[in-house]
């Protein structure tokens, strides 16, 4: 008894000070101040919401830059005890979690290889991001894209090679991290050069 | 390579940094020295009739009934989760097994994800539930290495603080300050931070993408400074949300270690004698830079298997972010396990062989390389005892450590500690695997099934909550196991710790002299760490040698499973 009171009310106290008046005041805050990053840094073109600008989609056509793979995947409609593929679902977020032996992992990486043409490629392009939903791509990986989205845009690749060194994040604060290109960011401006 | 030294370097000194100025505070917090808010404290301890101090019996007992009643909070909001308010996704409630393992993980300080965030938790889960639980889960580690180190630095005393004012001290001039400071740089830097659950998008070829939304700086902030880990989404700290760029990442990584390491310098001024707090901090240095440089190696230097099909320059890329790149989650991955955080950053089932061993090598010394807030320390104490101990039995001395005699009861005390992880790791391992539930769960074949199963076990006794997340944990043995060996994890150690405190707080300490084994120079500080090396670590060579020594071997033989 003597340290149940003292657990019960000060469990609930904390409770209150720090799982509802903390996370509301930090919401507020952050509603108030710095409303464009606590809504998920959101991005519109033409009034419709367009993406964020922290979070990668999906890119199937030969006229865009494309992402890394993803493996997020979603219900199956005609079933919902199965799951199908889904890449960019940001509502779902996850890796392949496949181990480095795996022959599933290898065989997905030589044929991501294969398809996007011979020899070794860039090594984002052909494995799976942890998130699934990364938004970047390394400067290397948009270049060797620079081909197939010319063709496909009648854009010269020396017009392209131009916009996506335009598009080159640094390192943040010139050392941490990496070089990148946010594919999103890439593909709006892509849109604006021809669309 | 060179721009990775320089982020490396940066991460060092950036630490060094904090830990010091911090250390020196939070010692001054734990003597009751700051006492700004000294009225609202006495008002909170006054009216929850919290009384003065206590043997180190009454201030276990305090801790483990506030843990309980946390715990019995914790499982009725998930379990209950429908029919409470902030729930605009509409889940369910978790099974009674998820809701078990969810909150015995929170309330150990484990938070082990068998949840996937954003597709099982309301927001009212996220904050009233874990948010609280980051917080006193953290408060009470703290709390345990107060009170061991008073004990430690007293003479005759029998008491050794009381575990109400040290939690509401930890929590109120510590924990709390520094999250509202954190969860707003973090929203700064572009974190999330609101009540609504998702957003619409419309993306450029035309699609509806679902954005998950939720108040994640509060819990970020938390979960990274309190050795929590336990993510808002279901990959945790690679979730652009939850880690929008390489300066929050290196913000993050930066408060995984910051308590930790800053506890072990307070420890120094709480006993009176710097250079101790100093020799414990560098035995730990030397552990996480050699684990740091084999992680970062086996990482840099990529996958053989994927020889020809993927630019090797570019190292192991499967299952991390370009914007952290090879760096960035190296460092996180050795951070948040050698510290018992276990927010990732990077899938670690995806890691190279000999990464993921460093990963739960330092999982399984006992979590004591700064290890999780406050029992991280505590941890490392359990090993110092031991050593002073074998360097008494190498000269025939009766051992000593503060001037204080080490004698049986302790000995035995600590000795007994060194069966936990043993235990959790090997013997839940061994039972899944011979009633035929870890090969249900696995996913990989090969060597590296065993390895996902012997990380899952790891993880949950040290109390760490990383996982290889391959391993499919959400199933009631699992769920049941884990969180059994999570409880074991933490309390396995606390008790004993916390008695040794309480018998080493009543005798007297004696004055050094020439024989006396000082426990502040290189000697000893080599010495416990050969102790931790061989006692620790040794018990688990036979299996990583089973699991990721057999991986690598079989993977440079260019074999695949």
């Amino acid at each position: 008894m003597v340290h149940l009171r003292p657990a019960l009310l000060l469990t609930l106290f904390f409770t209150l000070l720090t799982g509802l008046i903390y996370p509301l005041a930090m919401t507020g805050i952050g509603q108030m101040l710095m409303p464009a990053q606590a809504n998920g840094s959101l991005i519109t073109r033409g009034g419709v919401i367009a993406g964020s600008s922290l979070i990668g989609q999906n890119f199937a056509s030969e006229r865009y830059f494309h992402g890394r793979p993803s493996a997020t995947s979603t219900t199956d409609p005609a079933d919902v005890t199965k799951t199908i593929d889904a890449p960019y679902n940001a509502a779902s977020s996850t890796g392949s979690n496949l181990g480095p032996s795996s022959k599933a992992l290898l065989d997905s990486v030589e044929a991501r290889a294969k398809a996007l043409g011979p020899g070794a490629q860039p090594a984002d392009l052909v494995t799976v991001s942890a998130s699934g939903l990364d938004p970047h791509i390394s400067p290397v990986g948009a270049l060797a894209q620079v081909g197939r989205v010319a063709r496909a845009r009648n854009l010269t690749e020396a017009q392209l090679r131009a916009l996506v060194e335009r598009q080159v994040e640094g390192r943040d604060l010139g050392i941490l991290g990496e070089n990148r290109v946010n594919v999103l960011a890439l593909n709006l401006a892509l849109d604006a050069l021809r669309p | 390579m060179q721009a990775d030294l320089l982020q490396a370097g940066l991460y060092a000194l950036v630490l060094l940094a904090v830990a010091v100025p911090l250390g020196a505070y939070i010692a001054r917090v734990i003597t009751g020295e700051i006492a700004f808010l000294a009225p609202m404290e006495r008002a909170i301890l006054g009216a929850s009739g919290a009384s003065g101090p206590q043997r180190w019996g009454a201030y276990a007992a305090s801790l483990l009934i506030f843990n309980a009643v946390g715990f019995a909070l914790l499982f009725a909001i998930l379990f209950l989760q429908n029919r409470l308010p902030l729930n605009p996704q509409g889940f369910d409630g978790l099974t009674w097994h998820l809701a078990f393992n969810t909150a015995v993980s929170f309330v150990t300080n484990t938070n082990w994800q068998s949840y996937g965030g954003e597709t099982t938790l309301s927001h009212f889960s996220q904050m009233v539930g874990l948010t609280t639980q980051n917080f006193l889960s953290a408060a009470s580690g703290i709390a345990v290495a107060a009170a061991v180190a008073r004990g430690f630095a007293a003479r005759q005393a029998t008491t050794i603080g009381n575990f109400w004012q040290d939690l509401v001290r930890i929590v109120l001039y510590v924990l709390l300050p520094l999250s509202v400071l954190f969860a707003l740089v973090l929203l700064a830097l572009g974190m999330p931070q609101t009540l609504s659950a998702s957003v619409e998008a419309t993306t450029l070829e035309g699609a509806k993408q679902t954005l998950a939304l939720g108040p994640i700086a509060s819990q970020v902030a938390i979960k990274m400074l309190g050795t929590n880990g336990g993510g808002f989404f279901n990959v945790n700290g690679a979730h652009p949300f939850e880690n929008p760029n390489a300066f929050t990442n290196f913000l993050q990584m930066s408060a995984i270690l910051a308590i930790p390491a800053a506890l072990v310098l307070s420890y120094g001024r709480l006993v009176g004698d710097r250079r101790q707090g100093y020799a414990l901090f560098a035995a730990m240095a030397i552990l996480i830079v050699t684990a740091f440089v084999a992680l970062y190696a086996a990482e840099r230097s990529g996958n053989p298997l994927h020889t020809g099909f993927a630019d090797p320059s570019a190292g192991n890329m499967e299952g991390k972010e370009v914007r952290f790149g090879i760096l960035g989650s190296a460092l996180w991955a050795v951070a948040t396990t050698a510290a018992s955080n276990g927010s990732v950053n990077a899938m670690h089932d995806s890691l190279t062989p000999l990464g993921g061993l460093v990963a739960m090598l330092n999982i399984q010394l006992g979590e004591i390389v700064y290890g999780g807030v406050g029992v991280g320390l505590t941890g490392m104490l359990l090993f110092v005892i031991l050593t002073v101990f074998l360097a008494g039995l190498m000269v025939g001395r009766t051992p000593e450590y503060l001037g204080k005699k080490i004698e049986a009861r302790e000995i035995k005390l600590a000795a007994l500690t060194l069966l936990i992880m043993p235990v959790g790791i090997l013997v839940l391992a061994a039972l899944a695997i011979a009633t035929g539930n870890a090969q249900s769960s696995v996913q990989d074949a090969g060597p590296h099934g065993l390895s996902e199963l012997i990380y899952a076990y790891t993880s949950a006794t040290g109390n760490n909550g990383s996982a290889f997340a391959g391993f499919n944990a959400n199933t009631p043995w699992h769920n049941t196991f884990l969180g059994l060996a999570m409880i074991l994890g933490r309390f396995g150690y606390i008790l004993p710790i916390l008695a040794i405190a309480g018998s080493l707080a009543a005798k007297t300490p004696a004055a050094a002299t020439a024989g006396t084994f000082p426990t502040h120079g290189p000697v000893f500080v080599v010495l416990l760490i050969v102790t931790i090396l061989i006692v620790g670590a040794l018990t688990f060579l036979p299996v990583l040698a089973l699991g990721p020594i057999a991986e690598h071997v079989s993977m440079l033989r260019g074999t695949s499973f």
